[in-house]
């Protein structure tokens, strides 16, 4: 089978795309404010477990001697691994002018920032003493104290901290044009909130030179970032000296790991945007198996990078990190191992299928199936080293308690939570972008327009043998 | 460090492991701990929690790992051992081994682990801020968190015999066996009073103390005439010799430091248990 579909309909009206996507951040229904309940008493069941593990200590998450770090810095890699996709989606996809990301990018890029500001609770909630944490920067102190650069996790505080601060930037700026549209279509509180956050725009040609320059300075700006950012993350246990931790692949690993993760959370919030929304006319099924071809390729990177690991350890005949690897595949935690290594490698053939890719459900169990393994993934780089690593006598299992489940589960909601609050206040679609990409397309069916192109109408710019 | 003392004097940052590295060390506190004569009776964990101020968890956070003794007998039962138990299980009494070149220094964020001139990791109460990496990366595990606060609830009565040189430490603090600093430094003070330096045998950590079969023995391994020096010397046992490392062919020379291959130089030299081959 053959589909060969538009990834948007060209025809469409920009007034159209306007009022399509302003619509959406209008008159929330039922099932949002439903929504919005559930992810509030998921915030809640975590505040209440911080507030007691706060008084009593980290005692009550079942954290012991080997078993220092657990769930949460797992899901601090797996939250910090998610923000990854929407640096992918409207950085990298935008320099290398795949116009097909534009209807996507915008909830891909919202869904970066919330992931780190996600991320960003967990290493302060594992902390045994939060209320001294901005000991961690180098601020100026009498005592002339500073932190200890060489270590990994002073890092990280620097390499999340810039790269929240970049995305939000991104975000932002990229937002500015399509606020000016919401500033024009608004009215009470939302009309001041746009008319400051547009920052004036009017959309002339000086302006949108000056937009273009900046957005791509950024763009360019944030991709290193996004490279390092988790390098860096994977750095807290490449450079330690533990089996399973101190590998030389960790950073490619992570990062791939994170692009993956990130462009299975992607589809996951496209299927329920455009089941939501009604943005058929743009998250088109065409754009979805773009996605799902992308992400399939970052699984088989995934993949490969899994297998580099395992062979160079087995064949490194390091005795500590191949028990470590035996462990993980035979051990108490091998039910997990497995899962991870059927969700991560075996599941993302559903995406090479073309019939099952373009069945939005089916796509939206199979990215939270693929979400499930790459949480495992983490767990599974946290554990069975703290399980298993040089002294015998502190070879330890344990599972967290339902404290640091609570806590967790609440991280979901507050992604949630701030996900669903942005679609109402902010456009999840790129209303410019859209119109943009419209355009382009249109001017190929358009004659005049192609004429003053000096194209013949319908030519693609490719060589005519190619064409079709 | 300055930019000025690299370049200039770059040799000094290039001294190896035996030469203490790019320290300048005072003195380098050491053990040796003679397995042969330990009957793991636990009588060193004990005076280690008397002396130190550590708390007793109780069985149930025990039971999860969560117990605070610096100083723990690991007991091990090998294949011989089970075949026959009268022969009993192999002791080892393990605590924080003052690494030369320590792994949990470098990755604390705020540094709150570092090296003193006396060749000891000290770990700062005070500038610790808990993130357990140290722990993480330590390959002995014998870094002890306070997952819990106790100094309010200490047990009725041992709060009668907390030792007032140190302090008791709150929840959420990475803590370990520190060679009972605040004896060495009591001995370093009054010593540098009488304007002298510490004579061997002057300090004695609270295990080596207890120990009833005498099996710890510790000193000042850069004082070639202390019994500790002599112990290590006569079992061929020196600092930074991870590299030439030869099987010994000696039945007596026992000198082992565990996990020597790591090359994290610890302080702490075992002699192994002389068993009947089976």
């Amino acid at each position: 089978m053959h589909v060969n579909e538009k990834d948007i309909n060209e025809q469409i009206r920009w007034a159209q795309i306007n009022a399509d996507v302003l619509r959406s951040m209008e008159n929330p229904r039922p099932a949002y404010w439903v929504a919005v309940a559930v992810c509030i008493a998921m915030v809640s069941c975590a505040v209440l477990a911080e507030i007691y593990q706060y008084n009593e200590g980290l005692g009550v998450t079942n954290l012991n001697n080997p078993h220092m770090w657990n769930m949460y810095i797992a899901t601090f890699v797996f939250w910090i691994g998610m923000s990854h996709s929407g640096t992918l989606l409207s950085a990298i996809l935008h320099i290398i002018h795949a116009d097909w990301r534009k209807p996507i990018y915008r909830f891909a890029e919202a869904m970066t920032t919330f992931s780190l500001l996600t991320a960003g609770f967990f290493p302060l909630i594992h902390l045994g003493r939060i209320w001294n944490l901005y000991w961690v920067l180098p601020y100026v102190s009498d005592r002339g104290v500073w932190p200890n650069f060489r270590s990994p996790l002073s890092w990280d505080a620097f390499a999340i901290s810039t790269y929240l601060s970049a995305s939000a930037v991104f975000l932002y700026i990229g937002m500015i044009p399509d606020l000016a549209i919401c500033r024009d279509n608004a009215k009470g509180w939302r009309k001041a909130l746009y008319t400051t956050l547009s920052l004036g725009w009017r959309g002339d040609d000086r302006q949108w030179r000056n937009f273009r320059k900046t957005y791509m300075l950024l763009a360019c700006f944030l991709i290193p970032l996004a490279v390092s950012v988790h390098s860096i993350v994977s750095a807290d246990f490449a450079m330690s000296i533990m089996p399973g931790w101190h590998v030389t692949t960790f950073p490619p690993y992570f990062v791939a790991g994170a692009l993956y993760s990130g462009c299975a959370a992607i589809i996951t919030l496209f299927v329920i945007l455009r089941y939501f929304f009604r943005f058929e006319e743009y998250m088109t099924t065409a754009i979805m198996e773009k996605t799902c071809k992308l992400t399939f390729a970052i699984a088989m990177v995934w993949t490969y990078l899994n297998l580099i690991e395992f062979a160079s350890t087995w064949y490194g005949h390091n005795i500590y990190d191949k028990e470590v690897l035996i462990y993980k595949a035979t051990g108490p935690y091998a039910w997990i191992f497995w899962t991870m290594i059927f969700c991560g490698s075996v599941a993302p053939f559903a995406l090479a299928i073309q019939k099952w890719r373009r069945h939005m459900p089916t796509m939206f169990v199979v990215s939270l199936l693929l979400n499930l393994g790459m949480y495992f993934e983490r767990w599974m780089i946290v554990a069975p080293t703290l399980a298993m690593s040089y002294e015998p006598h502190q070879f330890y299992m344990m599972y967290g308690s339902i404290v640091q489940w609570a806590i967790v589960f609440g991280s979901f909601g507050w992604f949630g939570l701030l996900f669903l609050i942005f679609v109402k206040v902010f456009p999840s679609v790129s209303m410019y972008e859209v119109k943009e990409m419209v355009f382009h397309r249109r001017r190929h069916l358009d004659h005049d327009t192609a004429v003053n192109l000096g194209r013949r109408a319908r030519d693609t710019g490719k060589p005519a043998t190619e064409s079709h | 460090m300055s930019f000025k003392n690299i370049l200039e004097n770059w040799s000094a940052f290039r001294k190896d492991a035996e030469a203490g590295g790019h320290h300048k060390y005072d003195h380098r506190w050491g053990m040796a701990i003679n397995l042969d004569v330990c009957t793991g009776c636990n009588a060193c964990s004990t005076a280690c929690y008397a002396e130190n101020n550590l708390p007793v968890v109780g069985k149930e956070r025990f039971e999860k790992g969560q117990a605070m003794h610096w100083m723990r007998i690991e007991r091990f039962w090998d294949d011989a051992d089970k075949q026959y138990p009268e022969r009993g299980a192999s002791y080892l009494p393990m605590m924080c081994q003052q690494c030369g070149a320590a792994t949990c220094e470098p990755v604390c964020p705020v540094a709150a682990t570092y090296h003193t001139p006396d060749g000891l990791n000290a770990q700062v109460y005070n500038r610790c801020i808990g993130s357990r990496y140290c722990s993480n990366n330590c390959p002995f595990r014998v870094r002890y968190f306070n997952f819990y606060s106790y100094y309010e609830t200490w047990a009725e009565p041992l709060n009668q015999q907390l030792n007032p040189d140190i302090s008791v430490r709150d929840k959420g603090v990475m803590e370990k066996c520190t060679f009972c600093v605040q004896r060495i430094r009591t001995a370093n003070d009054k010593a540098k009073m009488e304007n002298r330096s510490i004579a061997d045998g002057e300090v004695q950590t609270a295990c080596a103390q207890a120990c009833p079969t005498g099996a710890i023995v510790f000193g000042d391994t850069m004082d070639p005439n202390s019994a500790v020096s002599k112990l290590w010397a006569k079992h061929e046992v020196k600092r930074g010799d991870y590299l030439s490392k030869k099987p010994k062919q000696h039945p007596e020379k026992r000198g082992y430091r565990i996990f020597e291959e790591l090359n994290v130089d610890p302080s702490v030299m075992y002699l192994e248990r002389v068993r009947e081959e089976i």
